[in-house]
């Protein structure tokens, strides 16, 4: 959320020797306008955010008194206690961490494993089995809503850490992004492994697995992206607050306090810390594994 | 088929069993929450399945069909649907193209513009909400306020005007998930080799000749995915609008996935939800096969 910019200025695709000086200048105009309109942008999407953490860490009088302020004399952190006083922030935060750790470990396990099968090992029925798990690409989950949730009733999964996890765990999309990337893989590496007498089992863990570490990174970074952020499932299985994943309590503490905004702007903060953190962290890993995970 | 590979053969049996062995967990989630609830669906939507009974309930036949398909109620949360789908498809399609290409131009910035755009597609639809709830108030929010100092002196109530509140809602879309179409395009762009622009450069082509001549048209496939990848997540809109308007006013916001959700665990009428659900996905299927064609037939010109 800091908004200190390096000035973005050079230009790497800017021809190398402009054979006329005003080719040259018509290059450096457009990229002064160019630069313009992406700093204005910029900057607009950043409002929202910026916006929510000075309303945040004032007190709640002045934001009745002058709501669209964007400072205060007297910052002050009342708002978070009352958040953290009226919700069970703490359960959330744990909640949505285990829920997320647990999909995401049994996604890439599960789809990798799948997809190391329909990549490099050969059965009577792979590629059938393949079109079956590439046409659920085109089943949209939340659809399926009803019966998924009638069939984690009957087992009594509701409120569980496994009702919010298991529905989420086949993901076909993980399923394809694997096998892209075993695709790759130089046939003669896996005959060399074979031929020395390792287990199919044991080359997917000791050959294959440790060539993968991009595309396990990817594939942690989107699925547990997904699950951190889903609304809907958990809004349906879960009910008991201290179950609660972080975006559904959240709006739980809406409810209770209506319209005050500082608080209102505390929980949207706390809601946004941990990705944003993480984001800002590993920003280029994420934003590849992201890219590379669509295309391709 | 008896075409294994030679190693393979020479391992005997347990090796034969090793790729349906390593298929199975994958296999075994997805015929438990996908094939599994698609095949209720379609049965349910023959049956008066009730959330308050247990079983299927009694054989309707045909009858749940022809209650959705004349109720108004159900065609008017597809045209919302449709409505916000074109709403947010546009501009996050061209704005994030536009951006995109823009942003490919600097190398030092490059970073800060990717963190501006994409921060906010981390954030939890939740926040979203919160944050728009804000932003959209009457009288204190920063739209009226913004909107005043253009002169308007009654702006809108922007959630609260039937006419305005679908716009609001995918205007704070188009914030959230801008981020997401901007990476793919930016990763679309560092496909395209340097020397396609030095060639078009030397060419005398200027830079607004080079991007409307080269670049878009290079990043043609990379528009195919956004604009269907996009199309597929508007068409399942749920949380925003459930947050910030709850389908209101008067249900000009409520989407199809709402209908769903309201009839299904709301009402309890299964067999009605499962027919609706199925008609939803009949419609994004028929966009996903358009989307699969396209590709191919893109593929095959090459």
């Amino acid at each position: 959320m800091t908004a200190t910019a390096t000035p973005p200025v050079t230009d790497r695709r800017a021809p190398a020797a402009a054979p006329r000086r005003r080719k040259y200048d018509a290059e450096r105009l457009f990229n002064r306008v160019a630069l313009g309109a992406l700093v204005a942008f910029a900057l607009l999407w950043l409002v929202p955010l910026v916006w929510a953490l000075a309303t945040s860490i004032r007190p709640a009088q002045e934001v009745i008194t002058d709501p669209t302020s964007w400072f205060t004399a007297h910052p002050t952190l009342a708002a978070y206690e009352d958040i953290f006083a009226a919700g069970k922030l703490p359960y959330w935060y744990a909640n949505s961490f285990i829920t997320s750790v647990l999909t995401t470990v049994l996604t890439v396990v599960a789809a990798s494993l799948a997809a190391f099968a329909l990549s490099q090992t050969r059965f009577r029925a792979r590629r059938a089995a393949f079109v079956l798990l590439l046409a659920g690409i085109m089943i949209p989950g939340q659809v399926l809503m009803i019966p998924q949730f009638l069939a984690l009733q009957a087992a009594g999964l509701l409120n569980t850490y496994w009702g919010v996890v298991l529905p989420q765990v086949p993901n076909v999309v993980a399923v394809f992004v694997f096998k892209q990337f075993f695709d790759g893989i130089p046939r003669e590496l896996i005959d060399a492994a074979r031929a020395d007498g390792a287990s199919w089992l044991r080359t997917y863990r000791q050959i294959v697995m440790p060539l993968s570490r991009p595309v396990v990174s990817a594939v942690t970074i989107f699925v547990f992206v997904g699950v951190w952020n889903n609304f809907l499932w958990p809004l349906l299985v879960v009910t008991d607050p201290e179950m609660m994943t972080l975006p559904v309590g959240l709006t739980s503490v809406q409810d209770v306090f209506g319209v005050p905004y500082a608080q209102l702007m505390a929980s949207a903060v706390l809601g946004a810390i941990p990705l944003v953190t993480v984001f800002l962290l590993f920003q280029r890993r994420i934003v590849e594994g992201i890219a590379g995970t669509g295309l391709k | 088929m008896a075409t294994t590979t030679a190693p393979t053969e020479a391992r005997g049996r347990g090796d034969r069993w090793a790729g349906p062995g390593m298929l199975l967990p994958f296999s075994l989630f997805y015929l438990l929450f996908l094939v599994g609830p698609l095949v209720y669906t379609v049965v349910a939507g023959f049956f008066d399945t009730s959330l308050l009974t247990s079983g299927l309930g009694d054989f309707a036949g045909l009858s749940n069909y022809t209650a959705v398909l004349s109720d108004d109620e159900f065609w008017r949360t597809l045209r919302n649907t449709l409505w916000f789908t074109v709403l947010t498809t546009v501009p996050l399609v061209l704005l994030s193209l536009v951006l995109a290409i823009l942003a490919d131009r600097f190398v030092r910035g490059r970073w800060f513009f990717r963190f501006a755009f994409f921060a906010p597609f981390v954030l939890p639809s939740a926040v979203v909400a919160l944050l728009f709830t804000f932003i959209y108030a009457d009288q204190v929010g920063l739209a009226h306020e913004v909107t005043t100092w253009f002169g308007v002196d009654t702006p809108p109530s922007w959630l609260g005007d039937p006419d305005w509140a679908m716009i609001s809602i995918a205007a704070a879309t188009v914030w959230w998930t801008l981020g997401f179409n901007f990476v793919l395009y930016l990763a679309g762009l560092q496909d395209i080799p340097r020397s396609v622009h030095e060639a078009a450069a030397i060419d005398g082509a200027g830079p607004w000749q080079r991007i409307r001549h080269v670049v878009v048209p290079m990043l043609g496939r990379t528009t195919t995915l956004v604009t269907v990848l996009q199309v597929v997540a508007s068409l399942k809109v749920f949380d925003q609008i459930y947050m910030l308007t709850m389908g209101g006013p008067d249900g000009s916001t409520r989407s199809s996935l709402q209908l769903i959700y309201d009839t299904g665990f709301v009402e309890g009428r299964v067999g009605y939800a499962s027919t609706v659900s199925l008609l939803l996905f009949v419609v994004i299927l028929l966009v996903s096969l358009v989307w699969f064609a396209l590709v191919r037939r893109a593929e095959k010109e090459r």
